[in-house]
């Protein structure tokens, strides 16, 4: 009788701790397998990467490996191609980012109002962030050629052009082709995030704000766009960096050409890497850029604390 | 007042078609050339629908070329990272979500940190280290990248998800002697059907147009996803635009479908990933 009353005694502490050494292991147990696959697959290339920034690592040369100091960043020092697509990254983001801000809160806007179909339209206007976009890059070279496309005839027709020739082959003009692809493609993305915050406003304040005799553009300044402020900035942010990265649309519709007068800081990663295989300076300029966007990431912070702390 | 309020529910109109035609326009464009037959192509260049329609494209390309491979390597590689993905995603949103433990918040900043890094940047040191394993130039090379690159996006908008169910579904599950896991299985997966769905759709969409890493790490057709695919056909032959737009089309309709879909959970799971991620 005693024997087998200690044995439940023990049995039942012996359940006891492993249930409490699995009541704090379970929460590592449930992110564990995403865990080991952040920290294989992004976080290891990663530092493998940076690394290889102080090395000369070359695909096709087994004997490349050894360390180089800081020899890929003299040259990148004196690299004009590689200023010329900083210049075309500012100028491809800004005006990508520009646009797809102010047509995405024009449409989260105008959604924002209840009307007959509103449901089937707003389906419709998000439609092309579903298209991939390696589509959507090619797509828009289609549109803009004048062998297939209407785009060079319509301008032609409008006095815009002297003949209907393709924007994509003009210097000048290229760049506007990745640009209008990529704002087509973003719009949605904005709209989307605008809405649900637009959605997200009290109703009761603007009907406040109407009987205390405010105009609709009072309204739309003292309301809605303080509301939206927050929203907007972090959007604006994220973008921005992502935008400056993304070189999906540039490395399907020119490849950074005419004359390397599309080449963008990432698509010049990606053709160091892809097609001159020299992945140690494709990682040095990749490791450039990473502390340009922290540096702008920062900036933008900062100011808005700044911001903040005066208001 | 009045005429003013009619105006401007047709100015607003107007602006909303505006947008409605500027969004198809393209997509429009893309399914008429596909359907042009070759001789009509160049004589009736700018029309808004050939005078005569054909299928001749899709019949060539779904017999006579390699885009039928294409589809169902793309189709493998992003349903099986929209499956594990959502999978891996579902335990650690529901971790995220539910417990406090040591060492999460270095767990969510890690993930922020790969939502803000370029991608570009794992190019190179990522087709060195798949290289040695025999994953280059492999589906499963691809599945394993792809999920990685999305599981910290999937993980927050699961998590979102999961915000949204009340506790104490799982504790009166809890108090009938159900351990956690079983209360997260039975009880709490199945409230969060529409929150899974949107992942799945949001994740096969991504896996669906992934370009740059598909581009390094494969180099035969054998094993070339749909992006990989259709470039290569675009600057080989770039002069047959009926076929390539007629591959086109076909490329867009699983996107498409799965965006029907999950699109009426689209505000709020690209708040949740824009908010968080």
């Amino acid at each position: 009788m005693v024997f087998d009353a200690t044995a439940g005694f023990s049995e039942s502490r012996r359940r006891s701790l492993v249930d409490r050494i699995t009541r704090h292991a379970e929460p590592y147990l449930y992110t564990a397998p995403a865990l080991i696959l952040i920290v294989t697959i992004m976080l290891a290339p990663l530092v493998l990467g940076l690394s290889y920034a102080f090395r000369d690592v070359h695909l096709l040369n087994p004997f490349s490996g050894g360390y180089v100091g800081l020899d890929h960043f003299r040259t990148l020092y004196g690299d004009d191609n590689f200023y010329r697509a900083l210049r075309n990254t500012l100028w491809w983001t800004g005006a990508s980012v520009f646009l797809q801000f102010v047509f995405g809160l024009i449409l989260a806007l105008l959604l924002d109002r209840p009307f007959a179909g509103r449901a089937v339209a707003q389906a419709l206007v998000f439609l092309p962030w579903a298209v991939p976009t390696f589509l959507t890059g090619l797509n828009w070279a289609w549109l803009l050629n004048p062998v297939i496309g209407p785009l060079p005839h319509w301008l032609y027709a409008l006095g815009l052009m002297s003949e209907p020739a393709n924007i994509l082959s003009n210097p000048q003009l290229a760049m506007w082709g990745p640009i209008i692809a990529n704002v087509w493609w973003g719009i949605p993305f904005f709209a989307i995030t605008l809405l649900a915050a637009l959605q997200a406003i009290p109703r009761d304040l603007y009907e406040a704000a109407a009987i205390d005799g405010a105009g609709a553009i009072r309204r739309f300044t003292s309301i809605t766009l303080p509301f939206l402020a927050p929203t907007i900035a972090i959007t604006v942010l994220l973008r921005t960096v992502w935008i400056s990265n993304f070189a999906d649309l540039i490395i399907v519709m020119t490849s950074g050409g005419p004359a390397d007068r599309t080449q963008i800081v990432a698509s010049y990663i990606f053709t160091q890497a892809f097609r001159a295989l020299d992945f140690g300076y494709a990682s040095a300029i990749a490791l450039v850029l990473l502390v340009l966007l922290l540096a702008y990431s920062m900036l933008i912070v900062m100011l808005r604390q700044v911001l903040m702390d005066r208001s | 007042m009045n005429s003013y309020s009619i105006f401007g529910t047709a100015l607003h109109r107007l602006a909303i078609l505006c947008y409605v035609v500027f969004a198809l326009f393209p997509l429009f464009w893309l399914l008429k050339v596909s359907v042009t037959p070759n001789d009509l192509l160049y004589s009736e260049g700018v029309r808004m629908w050939p005078s005569r329609m054909s299928f001749e494209h899709f019949r060539f390309v779904l017999a006579h070329s390699a885009f039928p491979v294409f589809f169902r390597n793309s189709m493998i590689v992003a349903g099986a990272t929209a499956v594990i993905v959502t999978l891996l995603a579902s335990l650690s949103g529901y971790a995220l979500s539910r417990f406090t433990f040591r060492g999460k918040y270095w767990l969510v900043a890690l993930m922020l940190l790969t939502q803000m890094f370029p991608l570009v940047m794992l190019v190179a040191p990522i087709f060195k280290m798949l290289s040695p394993l025999g994953l280059t130039n492999s589906l499963t090379g691809l599945v394993v990248v792809y999920t990685a690159f999305n599981i910290p996006f999937a993980t927050f908008l699961m998590q979102s998800f999961f915000d949204g169910i009340p506790k104490e579904l799982e504790e009166a599950a809890k108090i009938d002697g159900a351990t956690q896991f079983m209360a997260f299985r039975q009880i709490v997966l199945p409230l969060t059907l529409p929150g899974i769905a949107a992942t799945l759709g949001f994740v096969f969409t991504a896996a669906w147009s992934e370009l740059l890493f598909a581009l390094m790490l494969i180099s035969g057709n054998s094993a070339a996803t749909f992006p990989v695919g259709l470039l290569t056909f675009v600057s080989k032959f770039s002069v047959d635009f009926g076929q390539m737009m007629a591959a086109g089309v076909l490329a867009l309709i699983p996107a498409c479908l799965f965006f029907l879909f999950i699109q009426r959970y689209l505000v709020q799971g690209l708040t949740a990933g824009a908010v968080k991620g």
